[in-house]
């Protein structure tokens, strides 16, 4: 079963709700903790586990072959990124810009610009006990976090049995990336706090969600600060809250030192075993 | 000499453009024939990705020799420019064009 936890905002708690409740579940049962933001990956720093494995990743971008192109020019026409330019008679390629839809590669006549790999970032795969964790960091330069993204869950897919939950830590906000560390999932939890700043990117995250047809539920993250409206928000459209984890200045000393807070912190803990809970009974009816 | 600027409109006393790659016009000053002609780019708006790379492929089409503007362009784009050879002097925001131009002929722009 796989878990998105989201969020809109950033620094809601994403990583902190991943990497205690993968830990958490570690506990009982295999799990499976993925980083999915790419472009700054930190669940890393509060999982102490062994390396087990390593592979580059590549995209597949276009490269000019002067010889054999005859400056026609529909490369750059069928571009809809702007990363093959004819400047003169030279074609320039912009690799960061390259979504790499093969389109100016196939609709070349003369076959001058054949797809290469190119690198764009680095996979790891950690182990300790129960729990599998798997990194992927995109390479400074490096524009596009989606083809990494997706093949991170590609990895995850071949490499671990469906009936294991994963968890995969998305990156904030609701653009390509979040769609695309979501839009497999077979559940997403929202992480949001309780200000008028979470509030406002939780419904723009709460409709992303809806357009795409995810099951979804909200986690409110330091509980007690702020005002109700995100409460009457989600009770006004019948969103679950799943958790509420209370505003504590222990969980941010943990957190600031690069610890879990699972097994330090008693009412954290109860609503992490609470989410636990959740997510177990979901996995129960998506097996059924 | 073709001198061409970033603008937000297409007269002398227009605003200077700080953006490269979203600027809404590009102003080319010959100043042998003493005649100021533009570019419209503001269809640029519509493009989500690829601005700076788009917007220098036209400023090689115009084929200045410098290149005045505010913020300076992203490395996309100063990649092309560099393949065509254009000096870029930057820091010309918040002024007029002929402000700018008055600013660059007293070499108070920095180059980029």
């Amino acid at each position: 079963m796989n878990i998105a936890i989201a969020s809109g905002k950033g620094g809601t708690g994403k990583t902190t709700l991943s990497t205690n409740l993968a830990v958490l579940f570690a506990e009982s049962q295999k799990v499976v903790l993925s980083d999915l933001d790419v472009e700054e990956p930190n669940s890393g720093l509060f999982i102490k586990a062994e390396l087990v494995h390593e592979e580059n990743k590549f995209k597949i971008i276009p490269e000019w072959v002067e010889d054999k192109c005859t400056l026609c020019g529909i490369c750059q026409d069928v571009c809809n990124f702007h990363a093959v330019i004819q400047l003169g008679t030279k074609i320039m390629v912009f690799p960061e810009l390259c979504h790499s839809c093969y389109a100016c590669s196939e609709l070349c006549p003369t076959e001058a610009l054949p797809m290469i790999p190119k690198k764009m970032g680095v996979l790891k795969h950690f182990n300790q006990g129960n729990l599998s964790f798997i990194e992927s960091r995109l390479d400074i330069g490096e524009e596009q976090a989606v083809p990494l993204i997706a093949q991170t869950i590609q990895y995850v897919n071949e490499n671990f049995l469906d009936n294991i939950i994963k968890i995969y830590d998305a990156p904030p906000g609701t653009s390509c990336p979040v769609i695309e560390a979501t839009k497999d999932a077979d559940f997403v939890i929202l992480v949001t706090e309780p200000t008028p700043f979470g509030l406002h990117d939780l419904k723009i995250a709460v409709e992303t969600m809806r357009e795409l047809k995810k099951g979804y539920a909200v986690i409110i993250n330091r509980y007690g600060i702020g005002n109700d409206d995100v409460l009457e928000y989600c009770n006004k459209g019948a969103i679950p809250i799943i958790a509420k984890i209370p505003n504590d200045r222990r969980i941010a000393e943990l957190y600031s030192s690069g610890k879990l807070i699972y097994n330090q912190h008693a009412d954290a803990r109860r609503q992490l075993e609470g989410i636990m809970d959740y997510i177990l009974k979901l996995n129960q009816v998506i097996i059924k | 000499m073709k001198i061409a600027f970033t603008t937000k409109g297409i007269y002398w006393d227009s605003v200077m453009d700080s953006r490269f790659g979203r600027t809404e016009f590009l102003l080319v000053y010959d100043d042998e024939i003493k005649e100021l002609t533009n570019f419209d780019n503001r269809a640029i708006s519509n493009e989500a990705h690829g601005a700076g790379p788009k917007t220098a492929q036209k400023l090689y089409e115009l084929n200045p020799d410098i290149l005045i503007t505010g913020n300076g362009p992203g490395g996309n784009a100063a990649t092309v420019i560099n393949q065509a050879d254009i000096k870029v002097f930057i820091g010309a925001s918040e002024m007029t064009v002929k402000e700018a131009y008055e600013k660059y002929k007293n070499n108070e722009l920095k180059e980029f």
